[in-house]
């Protein structure tokens, strides 16, 4: 998972504030002061230019990066490009620490989405040499160099790293998301239990954080918007395979899945289970809904 | 709103490099069946040539007949020759890569999707390499 990397700041910048303050006439002794200050504060600032410069060229411990770039509202930028970044190894770092550290010391205009740093909150599915993999999750000791930072394929670019998730999430709303018995228990307070086996059976499928990167990785998905792809399909699984809801309920999902767009544009290839970061079966859990959808027309069965 | 920038095939088989397993076979199955169907027309037109040839019992004896001519002619060309090592190729692949695509749907082994991707490939290739002695044999006589 992430580390924190730790700041390399210097502190010159606030000493220099607060001391060109002084207006009115100073002693001598006091100006002598001041200029062995400023010669002092030009000397730290030397060494730490040199520092960076020297991390910046070394090539044992730096990491290259190579980040796609684009911006539509400044002039220069609308044609993507790539930038290099040498930025500082630590043991442990992760492509999304390198990024932030790109952007904070930098270039403080490099835009991405990131949140928890842990994998959790899908926000940093990146496409990292090539592959869509989670910036947090991932460690630049294990990628070759120089490490190719891109936004998601197959989804609309709105700013450097980041791209328009709505599609997704309309896909992901359209499988209708939520628990929704088909008959809730007597008292109002009672739970609704599943049995172990049960919940064993949709444990994978809850993994799920909508990073998006089984979508982007998806080529049936990127040739047709109307196709539900692997998330929302997963999703749908979760739902239709938990037990407590009841048949009724699992009839309808099916009617949503067995459209000509839901589980049968999947070709099998493979690509979202490759890449989703929570090891999801995506192609499994469609397959078996496949199976699903099958029998529940095929009454004879 | 901001317009944004589409990335265009870059994204698509631009990136054949880094395609997983799973994503070849499905390239090779679809281009093999593609080719088989293409083959059927080609082996319809072949063998219609028998439709003339029917009944002239003379010219069969005498085995020049349409159909033997057009056989015997194509079968001495080198090409003929090779191309059917590639049909043999083709078909062995879409065969075993449809048994694997048969236990995928089954939802068997869906773990080693890739293993069986892998054994497709190499079965193809010691099937075809055993054959070509037999659609060589005698075309460079
Ligand atoms: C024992 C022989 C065969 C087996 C086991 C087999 C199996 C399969 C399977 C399972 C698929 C579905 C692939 C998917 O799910 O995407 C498929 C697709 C296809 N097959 Fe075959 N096949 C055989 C023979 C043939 C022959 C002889 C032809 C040509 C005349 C052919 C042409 C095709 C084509 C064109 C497709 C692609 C269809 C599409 O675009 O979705 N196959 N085959
Ligand atoms: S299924 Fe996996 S890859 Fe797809 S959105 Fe969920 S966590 Fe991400
Ligand atoms: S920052 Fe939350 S998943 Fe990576």
């Amino acid at each position: 998972m992430s580390t924190h990397v730790p700041e390399t700041e210097t502190e010159t910048d606030t000493e220099a504030e607060t001391e060109v303050e002084h207006s009115e006439p100073l002693a001598p002794a006091q100006e002598e002061r001041m200029r062995k200050k400023a010669e002092a504060r030009a000397d730290r600032e030397e060494r730490a230019r040199q520092e960076a410069a020297e991390r910046a060229t070394g090539d044992d411990d730096t990491v290259h990066l190579k980040v796609f770039r684009f911006d539509p509202e400044v002039e220069g930028k609308q044609e993507p490009r790539f930038d290099d970044f040498h930025v500082p190894y630590e043991k442990g770092m992760t492509v999304l620490d390198a990024l932030i550290y790109a952007r904070d010391t930098f270039d403080s205009s490099l835009t991405f989405r990131h949140s928890c740093r842990q994998a959790i909150c899908g926000s940093d599915a990146l496409f990292i040499n090539g592959r869509q993999r989670l910036g947090c999750k991932t460690q630049l000791s294990d990628l070759d160099q120089p490490v190719r930072v891109e936004p998601l394929p197959h989804a609309e670019v709105e700013k450097d790293l980041v791209v328009d998730m709505d599609h997704f999430y309309d896909q992901m709303e359209a499988v209708e998301p939520y628990f929704d018995a088909d008959e809730l228990p007597d008292g109002e307070l009672d739970e609704q239990r599943q049995t172990r086996e049960n919940r064993e059976k949709v444990k994978m499928s809850t993994r799920c954080i909508w990073c998006g990167a089984c979508m982007s990785s998806c080529n049936i998905a990127a040739g047709n918007n109307e196709y539900l792809g692997p998330a929302a399909i997963n999703k749908a699984y979760r739902f239709a395979m938990d037990e407590r809801e009841g048949t009724e309920r699992k009839q309808h999902r099916l009617n949503i899945l067995e459209q000509e767009n839901g589980v049968w544009r999947c070709q099998t290839q493979f690509s979202c289970t490759e890449v989703c970061p929570k090891d999801i079966p995506l192609t499994e859990h469609i397959q078996e809904l496949k199976r699903e959808a099958v029998k529940s027309n095929l009454k004879f069965w | 709103m901001s317009q944004s920038y589409d990335r265009g095939l870059v994204e698509d088989f631009g990136r054949w490099r880094e395609f997983s397993a799973g994503m070849w076979a499905w390239v090779f199955h679809k281009f093999t069946g593609w080719v088989l169907v293409g083959y059927l027309f080609t082996h319809i037109a072949v063998l219609s040539t028998a439709i003339s040839a029917a009944g002239q019992t003379q010219a069969i004896a005498a085995e020049n007949d349409v159909y033997t001519t057009v056989i015997t002619a194509l079968e001495s060309l080198l090409v003929v020759r090779i191309l059917e090592v590639g049909l043999l190729a083709v078909a062995v692949f879409h065969i075993l890569n449809g048994c694997r695509l048969l236990l995928v749907d089954l939802g068997i082994g869906l773990d080693s999707q890739d293993k069986s991707f892998y054994a497709s490939l190499v079965l193809t290739g010691a099937i075809v390499v055993a054959s070509v002695p037999t659609f060589l044999a005698g075309v460079f006589g």
